[in-house]
């Protein structure tokens, strides 16, 4: 295996190295040297049906350096490439904030940075990745450790042996790259993977071992959950044929959070094909639930201004058209309420490992 | 039952009011409403009277004012104290010894009322309100000294205002020697706080300074600093001189009086004889319309008949006053003063022609000083390369209005002004300067109004605002829109000769930096000049080379075409700058320059546009080739 990684790494360097290509080319032929680096917003992404997942569209943005608008940006970028290539060949992984200060110093001369704030450097990155055709993972950069995992699951990773059924309550934290080459999955017997949007609700379950009952591997991301947790959760779906359920909060973020899990986000398209679960299932916090579960309407939260023109737009998203969605938003537009899952303990405290989720898996009340 | 008081009783107390007494009680009416604003006003009033004597009398003014802490020993610190000796020494032309207690102790007497000619003092009762103040709060009379020339000898005098009879009362009165060989020295000793900052007496005199640049300003402050104002226009303005009534700014009262007192004998030859611009002809036009016979005898004319000739005179078409009433500063005058006192990058002046108000002829003037100056491009540059977070410099101050009429500053009442409303109405937006809704443009920027009149229309006695016309706000506004166009034309240029010489200078920085990210890339097999090379080559084609060093700058009668207008760029001043003597060492020592030239392109990189003034120089060269310093 380590002849692979190494194998990858050299063309991941390549990659890297063309950017310098592309200026000493033009530069050749006298022209102004250019990156083509594919457009990623909401025009430029396409709703594969077929394969339920975002795809990105072939749309490119010129990047020129002779160009007053685009000229800072172009020579951050070869920065940017120049830094990455440098953790290639010293096989180090590394944050976004550490490329940021790894790549910042003022110009000859002068009292102008190359960058002024990472949030200048951290798009370049995600650029490069879509631009050279590279995974974050394979350009070493990583997010923090921002999930955790718990259940009858094991796990290599650098030869260390991780029983995820035997680290209590708190359970492992999922790294932000859990590619084959750094994370294995030695073993799942799991029947099915519950991914929870916030800790408090993944701690009540597993604290309850809710996961020992009903024999499944319990995953939080802390919000919109990151690479890392997408990945392991799609790995676990396919590599173990075993369904994905999301458990989130009643509200256009928690639909949102849902949908990137399925289909893949907006902004990472690239990235749909590794990460997306297609067939992901939605099981709660649906706006039926207070009905069904009757809770009261004053453990709601008035949707704001923001919510409301954010349900509106997740209304036109393709990947929600389907009728049962559809009803979903307008249900909860029409009440005019959210719901936040830390709701449920108005009831009891644990009536979501006691009556809602049990209820939920037995009447496989779920939303596709 | 209330007393029931009779008529004779009542009678008994009515009494006259003398003016004094009427000052006593109502002091704020003449600015001496607290004790900052009096020390003012009394600074004012002398400053006043020192200029408009010195210039009647044909002699380039110098004004020595000085404030001094008084107190018997140990004195306060200025800031903290409330008692002040102010002295203004003149070299005017003295005052005749019999008129001195008068003109210092006697209220409303004075040779401007009665007068239509344009001069700073219009009322007869400005120093010796001033002195009644000192008397009022200190006690102390008013000091004068004074001599109309070197043969003649110096007097000195103490005098005080009898409040009940408004006449002078003299406690000292002999020559003495002095060390002037003519002028007059003003002392009052009165009670007042010292402040800097708005309306205070050192922008009273630092503005005066700018609107009156052929005098000679020296100014020890109670501080014990002393700030010189030297004169850089080394000649008077033009005497303004007396004209009679214009007819359209009469008033019926007025009129009434005139009929009585004049010394014609028919009422055509009282109107061609005591008016302006009425000629015989039109004077019987006049008495035609208002059905009078022309030979009438003008002191029999009253009631109806009157009235009919008023309303004749405002119906006959006349023409506009004469103007030689009037002096302006004039358009060198206000760019030397303001490029004298004023730090920025652009002055422009406007004169504009005569206009009338009410039969009152006047004249509007503006200027605009724009930017912090050349200087102001390096000391702002940072010290160290920017932290996160870290941002340059806001510039969100607002513009300043300074204001004058008949050359005085105005210091108060800035809202209530015509010219200041007349600033607020005017679009900067369309000159390129930010402005907020009814808010005075934004960015730093100083802009300079004066109006002058043989009669300015003050909102009140103490002359603190010009009152709102239509005739004058719309006069301001059109000098204002006149400045606004040239700063646009100025600021558009240099936008973008910016942002020409901008993109070439990024374009170097950024080569640099590609080039060595390329070469680690490439680990180290590279061609770095090679690279480097083809890298600035298209560069230059792209940003289209030395073109940009002549975009800028046509030729006409001032700099870049803009007539009437000073452009600073670090290399010196361009257009009709004086040339200032060495006090402030602001027009640039050579050595400072070519300093500032010596430096590689890249620190320069600043407020200014350093590549108009690579072209100003060019210019200069060949225009001057004596003081071409390289």
């Amino acid at each position: 295996m380590a002849q692979a990684r190494s194998h990858k790494l050299a063309a991941v360097e390549k990659k890297l190295v063309s950017v310098a290509d592309v200026v000493i080319t033009a530069a050749d032929r006298s022209k102004d040297p250019t990156l083509a680096i594919p457009v990623r917003s909401l025009a430029n992404v396409n709703f594969n049906e077929k394969r339920g997942i975002i795809e990105l569209g072939k749309r490119k943005q010129e990047r020129a350096f002779f160009n007053v608008g685009m000229a800072k940006k172009f020579m951050q970028t070869v920065l940017v490439a120049d830094a990455l290539a440098e953790l290639q060949r010293a096989d180090l992984t590394t944050s976004l904030r550490e490329i940021y200060y790894r790549t910042k110093h003022t110009m000859k001369d002068s009292h102008e940075n190359t960058f002024d704030g990472q949030n200048e450097s951290d798009p370049l990155i995600e650029d490069l990745e879509v631009a050279l055709a590279a995974l974050r993972e394979e350009l070493h950069v990583r997010a923090e450790n921002a999930g955790s995992v718990v259940g009858p699951l094991v796990l290599g990773d650098d030869g260390d042996r991780v029983d995820c059924a035997r680290l209590g309550k708190g359970g492992y934290s999922v790294p932000s790259i859990v590619e084959p080459e750094y994370i294995e999955i030695r073993r799942c017997t799991a029947d099915f993977v519950l991914l929870v949007e916030k800790g408090t609700q993944w701690n009540r379950l597993s604290e309850d071992k809710f996961w020992r009952r009903y024999n499944c591997v319990l995953l939080t991301g802390n919000g919109q959950p990151p690479r890392g947790v997408r990945r392991l959760a799609r790995r676990l779906h396919q590599e173990y044929k075993i369904p994905v359920y999301v458990l989130v909060d009643n509200d256009p973020w928690g639909y949102y959070i849902y949908s990137v899990v399925k289909q893949g986000s907006i902004n990472l398209a690239f990235e749909s094909e590794r990460m997306a679960i297609p067939k992901a299932k939605f099981i709660g916090l649906s706006s039926a639930d207070p009905d069904r579960y009757g809770l009261p309407r004053n453990v709601g939260i008035k949707l704001n201004d923001k919510d409301v023109s954010r349900a509106k737009e997740l209304l036109r998203y393709r990947w929600f058209q389907k009728k049962p969605w559809q009803e979903e938003i307008k249900r909860m537009l029409g009440a005019g309420l959210k719901y936040e899952l830390d709701a449920l303990a108005n009831k009891d405290f644990r009536y979501l490992t006691k009556t809602y989720l049990p209820r939920k898996l037995k009447e496989e009340d779920w939303l596709d | 039952m209330a007393t029931v008081v009779s008529a004779v009783e009542m009678g008994a107390r009515q009494r006259e009011i003398s003016v004094s007494e009427f000052f006593t009680k109502n002091r704020h009416l003449l600015g001496f409403d607290n004790p900052r604003k009096a020390l003012l006003t009394c600074v004012k009033e002398a400053v006043d009277n020192a200029l408009d004597a010195a210039e009647e009398a044909g002699i380039l003014p110098d004004v020595v004012v000085t404030l001094e802490v008084a107190g018997n020993g140990s004195a306060p610190p200025a800031s903290q104290a409330t008692r002040f000796r102010v002295t203004v020494i003149d070299n005017g032309p003295g005052i005749v010894r019999q008129q001195i207690p008068p003109i210092f102790a006697k209220l409303l007497y004075g040779s401007k009322f009665h007068r239509l000619r344009m001069s700073r003092g219009q009322q007869g009762i400005g120093i010796s309100a001033a002195g009644m103040y000192a008397q009022l709060t200190t006690g102390k009379p008013v000091q004068i000294i004074s001599r109309p020339g070197a043969r003649a000898a110096a007097h000195f005098f103490e005098v005080s205002i009898d409040t009940k009879k408004n006449e002078p009362r003299i406690f000292e009165n002999k020559k003495i020697d002095w060390q002037h060989p003519r002028g007059t020295q003003v002392m009052l000793e009165i009670e007042g706080r010292y402040q800097k900052g708005r309306a205070s007496v050192d922008e009273y005199l630092e503005q005066t300074a700018i609107a009156n640049p052929h005098v000679d300003l020296v100014y020890h402050t109670p501080e014990g600093d002393t700030r010189t104002y030297p004169r850089t226009i080394h000649e008077l303005p033009p005497q303004p001189r007396e004209i009679k009534p214009h007819p359209y700014g009469i008033e019926f009262g007025v009129l009434l009086r005139m009929l009585h007192d004049t010394k014609s004998h028919s009422l055509a030859g009282f109107l061609a004889g005591d008016f302006s611009r009425v000629s015989p002809a039109l004077a019987q036009e006049i008495c035609k319309t208002a059905k009078l016979s022309p030979g009438a005898t003008p002191r029999n004319i009253h009631g109806e008949d009157a009235e009919a000739l008023y309303k004749a005179i405002q119906a006959t078409k006349i023409m506009a006053p004469p103007s030689n009433c009037i002096s302006p500063i004039g358009e060198r005058a206000i760019l030397h003063g303001l490029y004298k006192q004023i730090k920025g990058d652009f002055y422009t002046a406007v004169t504009r022609p005569p206009s009338v108000y009410r039969g009152n002829p006047f004249i509007i003037e503006a200027g605009l000083a724009f930017g912090r100056g050349p200087e102001s491009a390096t000391a702002d540059a940072p010290a160290a390369p920017l932290a996160e977070g870290e941002q340059a410099k806001d510039d969100d101050e607002l513009a300043r209005v300074i204001r004058y009429a008949n050359r005085v500053p105005l210091l108060y009442q800035q809202s209530a002004c015509a010219t200041f409303k007349a600033a607020l109405e005017t679009a900067w937006k369309n000159y390129g300067v930010a402005q907020s809704r009814g808010a005075l443009p934004a960015g730093p920027m100083v802009i300079f109004v004066h109006m002058a009149s043989v009669w300015v229309p003050f909102t009140s006695e103490s002359k603190e605002a010009i009152a709102d016309y239509d005739e004058i706000r719309k006069d301001i506004k059109l000098a204002l829109q006149e400045c606004g166009r040239r700063l646009g034309v100025f600021l558009r240029r240099r936008e973008r000769a910016k942002s020409e010489f901008r993109r070439r200078n990024i374009f170097e920085l950024y080569i640099e930096e590609v080039v060595e990210a390329c070469a680690r890339l490439k680990g180290g097999r590279l061609a770095k000049d090679k690279l480097k090379n083809q890298l600035q080559k298209i560069a230059a084609r792209r940003t289209g080379g030395a073109r940009t060093d002549e975009i800028l700058g046509r030729d006409g009668g001032g700099p870049e075409g803009l007539p009437h207008s000073i452009i600073v760029t670090p290399e010196g001043p361009e257009g009709e700058a004086p040339s200032l003597p060495a006090v402030r060492g602001r027009e640039g020592p050579p050595a400072e320059t070519a300093a500032a030239e010596a430096e590689p392109p890249a620190r320069r990189r600043g407020k200014t546009a350093p590549a108009p003034a690579r072209k100003t120089a060019a210019k200069r060269r060949r225009a001057a080739p004596k003081r071409a310093r390289r």
